[in-house]
Parts: structure tokens; sequence; C-alpha cells
């Protein structure tokens, strides 16, 4: 059974004039465990209101979105969202490790051994020796690790990104991108992913599906059938990989 | 707040529930009636005390003193202000002392005023300036030293000089934070002119609220607080709408509040 | 810098120097104006004997009974009307309508009240430290980015636990900010409702002298009020360190 399911997904907005803007149109996919998926698409086309109502946090107006067979009313608990803007999004009055720790103690555990997997957590993205900072004190790319670590720390089956690297410079990405990938590989979540880049997309997942532009509908899906592990080198260099970003590139551009 | 601007009947009526409720507790018990009359009482005292022009002479002799002493200091200290935040040197003389008198509250320099103007309209219009003067010049400081010095380089490279710049570049673009200190001075002047009337007065709202008081006329005391309550409402407002015209091309900018 | 500070002090202690000799060579009035070393004798002694001391006292017992009930009452009320948009328009005419009463007029009525008791003072501080405590914690909540709070759910927070471990945290900058413009207020009116009806504290001390045209020691109450302020001041960011490190921290970077 896939993890996770969207079916017939729409949502449309009443603006203050009276009329109602479509921001989602007609969106179905299916997600198997383990896997990673990514939606690309222009920027408004609604990702981020279609991530949104994935994880829960706005209600659809038609259709469903179940998780492990239970359809999602709020926030499901086996289920995190990773917003864009880490800044907005950390604790400022937490240090790093009071902020990892915040996802464990929603999980419910606040037991001894809580304060030893948060250290771990933050080991794993690469941030330690930081533990008793504040987020202000970090950069950009850091902030954006804390959020992971936290989201992690909640132990989720399904991971939800939203844009999480787009607020951050290129090599910044790059970097986070394989630190995604590693954390990925021993932690076997399910992460739905969703950028603008379309490189980046393809270089992370096992699918991709093409957004159009609003109201988003898919209109493409990509199978990337890569070797794991990536290599920003190695995988961006196959031709295939250009071949797939050109194809995406054309697939946004003639959106409907 | 609401951006919608809907009437707030929840309001009112809590507001209404709220005035039934003294109004008849203070009917129903003559002992607190000595405290809190009822609203009617106060509001027909009120309506007295104008018509029979008891209470005009006092608002006039307020109104007149705070205009004095709210204009002369924003003279002061805007000239002043200005003066420190483009000449860097005199400000490092002045800053310390500025650091050493502001934490002093204002207030405590009525006594000082008393002793050298003596009680009257001289020494309350003195320490009403003395105590509006400091947001004024703390925030056109501020405003002035703010000013991005490409600005002034690039009215230099148009030729503008001195005055010219001082004029055309400097003031427009300190206007925001002038004005934030001008709006904070706006009730200093008004609270420390009814301060000034309360300890030290024979005239004006202070003194007559103070006086009432000691007369036991709870509701005209009552009354006097609302006039005062109304004044400043007032020149708040007219302060808005000035403010408006003024700077109409810039909304919401930073400035720092002090009292 | 360093180099502009001493420009200060030096004019400052010009100013002193020059202040010493008018007042000596009678250039000014002495019996108005004495010399600052007689100033500065005068509240030396005053400090001694514990005269001073005493009153400020006095005066301090007064501030902090009207300040911390203030705060007791109006920051809950603060976070409630903020929280609760039904709240807020209950209590918003009724506020709007006693906002523009000058503190200081409140005087008469807890006088009529309290007669010349400390009830009096602290009624007249609780009242005026009110608005500037309410408004600043009622903006600090409303404030809050709604991608904390959608943050917050997205990990599976209850409303208790939201408020709790989210708001709370989020918005005390700005309590605090409503705090620190409450000081000098509260300052202000214990000094103006002793002057007006007391038989001690500073602000009695300071216009009791003058009409007992003991003119040294008038000036002397006012140093030690000046005084008083300034560590006043002083107290209050230990206090905000101390409980607020991580803003404190923000604070400093943003300063320079």
């Amino acid at each position: 059974m896939p993890i996770l399911e969207v079916e017939n997904l729409s949502k449309s907005y009443r603006q203050l004039g009276g009329e109602s803007t479509l921001a989602i149109g007609n969106v179905t996919c299916r997600v198997e465990a383990g896997e990673f998926v990514s939606f690309v698409g222009p920027s408004g086309c609604g990702k981020t209101t279609l991530l949104m109502t994935i994880a829960g946090l706005i209600e659809p107006t038609s259709g469903r979105v179940t998780v492990k067979g239970k359809e999602v009313k709020g926030p499901p608990p086996n289920l995190v969202l990773v917003f864009q803007e880490y800044n907005k999004s950390l604790f400022a009055w937490r240090t790093i490790l009071g902020n990892v720790r915040f996802g464990l103690e929603a999980r419910g555990d606040g037991s001894q051994g809580a304060d030893a997997k948060t250290r771990e957590l933050i080991d794993i993205v690469g941030l330690k020796g930081f533990e008793k900072h504040y987020p202000w004190e970090l950069s950009g790319g850091m902030q954006q690790r804390v959020a992971i670590a936290r989201a992690l720390a909640y132990e989720p089956e399904v991971l939800l990104m939203d844009e999480p690297f787009g607020s951050l410079d290129a090599l910044t990405r790059l970097e986070l991108e394989d630190t995604l990938l590693r954390v990925w590989a021993e932690l076997k979540t399910t992460i739905l992913f969703i950028t603008h880049d379309i490189e980046e997309a393809i270089y992370l997942s096992d699918r991709v599906w093409v957004l159009s532009r609003r109201p988003s509908q898919i209109i493409q899906e990509l199978l990337v059938e890569f070797p794991r592990p990536r290599n920003q080198l190695a995988t961006r260099a196959e031709a295939r990989f250009m071949a797939m970003r050109n194809e995406i590139y054309r697939q946004i551009g003639h959106a409907p | 707040m609401n951006g919608g601007k809907t009437f707030n009947w929840l309001g009112w009526l809590v507001l209404a529930i709220l005035l039934s409720l003294w109004e008849y507790g203070a009917r129903a018990s003559p002992k607190l009636q000595f405290y809190i009359p009822p609203v009617s009482q106060i509001l027909t005292a009120l309506g007295q005390l104008f018509a029979s022009g008891q209470v005009a002479g006092h608002l006039l002799s307020t109104l007149s003193r705070f205009l004095e002493g709210y204009v002369i200091a924003a003279l002061l200290a805007v000239s002043l202000g200005i003066l420190l935040g483009h000449f860097r040197f005199a400000y490092s003389l002045l800053e310390t002392l500025i650091e050493f008198l502001r934490p002093m509250p204002s207030v405590a320099i009525i006594p000082v005023a008393v002793l050298t103007l003596g009680i009257g309209d001289a020494m309350i219009v003195a320490v009403t300036v003395y105590a509006s003067l400091w947001p004024i010049l703390v925030n056109t400081i501020d405003g002035v030293r703010n000013i991005e010095p490409t600005l002034i380089d690039t009215a230099r490279t148009f030729g503008l000089r001195g005055w010219a710049i001082l004029w055309r570049v400097i003031l427009p673009g300190a206007a925001p934070y002038i004005v934030t200190g001008l709006r904070i001075s706006l009730s200093i002047a008004l609270i420390l002119v009814t301060t000034a009337e309360m300890i030290a007065g024979s005239r004006g709202l202070g003194f007559f609220i103070l006086d009432q008081e000691r007369s036991f006329d709870s509701g005209n005391m009552y009354a006097g607080i609302i006039v005062v309550a109304a004044l400043g409402y007032g020149l708040n407002r007219l302060f808005l709408a000035l403010e408006g015209k003024a700077l109409g091309w810039r909304r919401g900018m930073l400035a720092r509040e002090s009292v | 810098m360093r180099e502009s500070k001493l420009n200060g002090i030096f004019f400052l202690l010009a100013l002193f120097f020059v202040w010493e000799l008018a007042s000596r060579s009678e250039w000014v009035n002495p019996l108005i104006v004495p010399p600052l070393s007689k100033i500065f004798v005068s509240f030396g002694s005053l400090v001694a004997t514990g005269d001073i001391p005493l009153q400020i006292l006095a005066s301090m017992k007064r501030a902090a009974v009207g300040y911390f009930l203030a705060a007791a009452v109006f920051i809950p009320l603060g976070i409630l009307m903020g929280l609760f948009e039904r709240c807020y328009r209950a209590l918003e005419v009724v506020i709007e309508l006693l906002r523009p009463v000058p503190p200081p007029v409140v005087i008469p009525v807890a006088l009529l009240f309290f007669g010349l008791e400390d009830e009096m003072k602290i009624f007249v501080i609780f009242f005026s430290c009110a608005w500037p405590i309410l408004l600043n914690t009622l903006d600090g909540v409303r404030n809050i980015d709604r991608l904390l709070l959608n943050t917050a759910r997205t990990f599976g927070l209850s409303h208790v636990k939201i408020i709790w471990q989210v708001v709370l945290p989020a918005c005390s900058p700005q309590i605090m900010t409503g705090l620190r413009v409450s000081l000098p207020i509260t300052l202000i009116l214990v000094v103006i409702s002793e002057m007006v009806g007391s038989t001690d504290g500073i602000g009695y001390f300071i216009l009791d002298s003058q009409r007992r045209f003991k003119v040294a020691q008038m000036y002397a109450g006012m140093l030690a009020l000046a005084v008083l302020g300034y560590a006043l001041n002083l107290l209050f960011n230990l206090a905000h360190r101390a409980l607020l490190p991580w803003h404190w921290g923000m604070l400093r970077k943003e300063q320079g």
C-alpha cells in the first residue's frame, strides 16, 4: 500500500473581491514508502498550497489525502513539514539543542535517551559543536539544517519539504542536497520535496512530478533511475540528466 | 487593528453594559455614590460646567499653556536636534550631558521651576517645555543621523549647498522621526501641564480636578477628567490629521520611542 | 568612539565648573542655584544619614507593587485579547475611551478613594502602566508569524501546548518592551503622586525641600532621582539579559 495517496485534490480561495481563485486544480498521485519524490513547477503555481494541504495545515476544497490509509484532517501524527523560511520557523528562544529536542518532545519523548538522540541528529546534519548556540547566531544554511534536524527528531514517516533550499546560495544548496540524501539513506523516511530548481529535483529524487501553472495539475511524471548514492559531479554529468532536465524545462515552458 | 473597519457592535455593547452596571450600582448604594457617582450625574455635571462657563476658563488656561509649551519645545528641540544630529562634534560634547539628564523624570524639575519662577503660567510653560524637549530632541537627532550619507552626497553632486541641503534633503529625510518625537511629546506636554497645575497652580483643568476632589465634589471631578481626556483625544486627532497631510508619502517609519 | 565620549565628559566637567563659579561669585542667585559642591555635600550627607535612601525605599515600595500588579493583570489580559478576537473586540471600545486620559489626572480619583496612603500611588501607577503593557503584549501576540504557528501545528501540538510553548515565548520580547517603557512611566508617576499627595517618598522629599527653602537639599533629591532612574534602567537590562538571553544577544548583534 502506498504510504501517501493524493486523490483529486483541489483548493480554491475566496478573494476579497468575492471571486475565487483556484490554486490547485486536480492533483492525483501516489507515493510508496521510502521513496524520494519531487514536485517541480513554475513560481506561483500553487506548490506551497499543495504541500500545505497534504500536510493537513490547509483544508482541501475537494478530493482527499490519505496517509497510511487514514484520511488527512488536520496535521497527521506521522508527517512533518519543513518550511522554506527557516528563520521564521525556528524557535528563536531555544538553542539549537532545544530546537531539535522540540521534535522529540512533540513526539512525546522527554526521556533520558532524548538528549543523546538529539545530539546524534545534530551531528548527522553536520552541526556538531553548535548545540548551545541560538538560531540568530547561525548562517542561513545552518539554520535550515537545524530545521531539518528538528523535523527528523520527530521521526516522521513522511517528510514534506517546501523549497527548503530556495533561500540559500547555490553552493550551500549543493551541500545541503547531499546532506539530505545522506540523512534520507540512513533513516529511510519517505520524502516529498518541492522545488522550482529542475536539476535539484532530478538530482534528489526517484520520481519527479511536473506541475502546470496555476491551477496546478500534474502534467508529467518522470522516473529518475540514476544509481544511488548520487554524486554532484558524476550524476549531473550523465547525458540522460540533461535530457531529462530539458524535457521538464520544455514542459514547464509550454505548460497550459 | 482591524483592517475591515466593521462596526464593533460587541465593543459598544460591553461598554453599554458596564455603564449600566455603573449607573445602577451607584444609584443603589449611597456609600458608593460618594466615590463613584452615577454616570448620569457626571454627565449632568459636565453639561452644567459648560453651560455655566465654569470650566471654560480652566480649559482655556490649560490649552494655552499647552500650546505655548509645546510649540516652544518643538521649535527649540527640532533646531537643536538638527544641529546636534548634523555636527558630530557638537553632539559629542552634549551626548554625555543628555545621557546624564535623561534618566531623571522631567517632573522633578517642577520644584526648581516653582523656586525660580513662582506659581503661575511662566512656571507651567517652562516645565512643559523642559519635559517636551526630550522626545523631540532625541528623535530629531536620530532622524538626522540616520540620513544616508549617500543622499547628502547625491545632493552635493547636484550642486546643493548648506541651507539648501538642510531644507531639501535633511528635513524631509528626518521628518518621520521628528514627527514621532512630536507625537510622543504631545501627550507628555499635556501631562506636564496638568501635573504642574495640580501641584502648584491656581487655574487650569489639572487644578480644577484636584480642587473638586478636595471639595469632595466627585461629580465635577469626573466631569473634569472627561474634559481633559477629550482634550487629549482632540489634540491627538488634530495631530494625526496634520501629520497625514504633511507626510502622506511616508508610512510606518521606525523611530526611537522615549519618554 | 572613545574620543567623543571623552569630549562629552570634559564638556560636562566644564559645565560643572561654570556652575560652581557662577554660583559662588553670585552671578546667579546662590539661594536659587547653590554651588554644585554644596549640592554634592548635601547629597553625600543625606545618603550617609540614610535620609535619601529611606525616601527612595518608600517610593520604590509603592512603585514596585503598582508595576508588578499591572504586569500581573495586563500581560495575561493582553495575551487573551491577542489570542481571542472576540475578547479583543469586546474590550476595544472601553480601552480606546480610557486611553486618552493622561495618567496624572487620575490622581485626584485615587486621592478620593485612598487618601494619602500607599494605595493611592499604587493605583495611579497601576493605571498608568496599563496601556503600555497591555498594548505591547497585544501587539506581540498578534504579530506572531503564521509560519511559526504552522510549524507548531505540523508537529502535532495541541492548542494549549501551542500557546504555552510557542506563543508565549514568541511574544516575550514585545512584552519586555511594554515593561521597559513602563519603567520611566512608573518613576514619573510615583514622583508626581507623591508631590500631590504624600507624606514621604522621594517626590515628596524634593517638593518639601523646595517649600522649606532647603534648596541644596532639593537639588540633592533631584540628583538622587536621576541616579535612581539610571540604576533602574541598568537593573532592567540585567533582568532582560537574564530572562531572555536569546533576545538580548539578537539586539546586541543588531546594534553592532
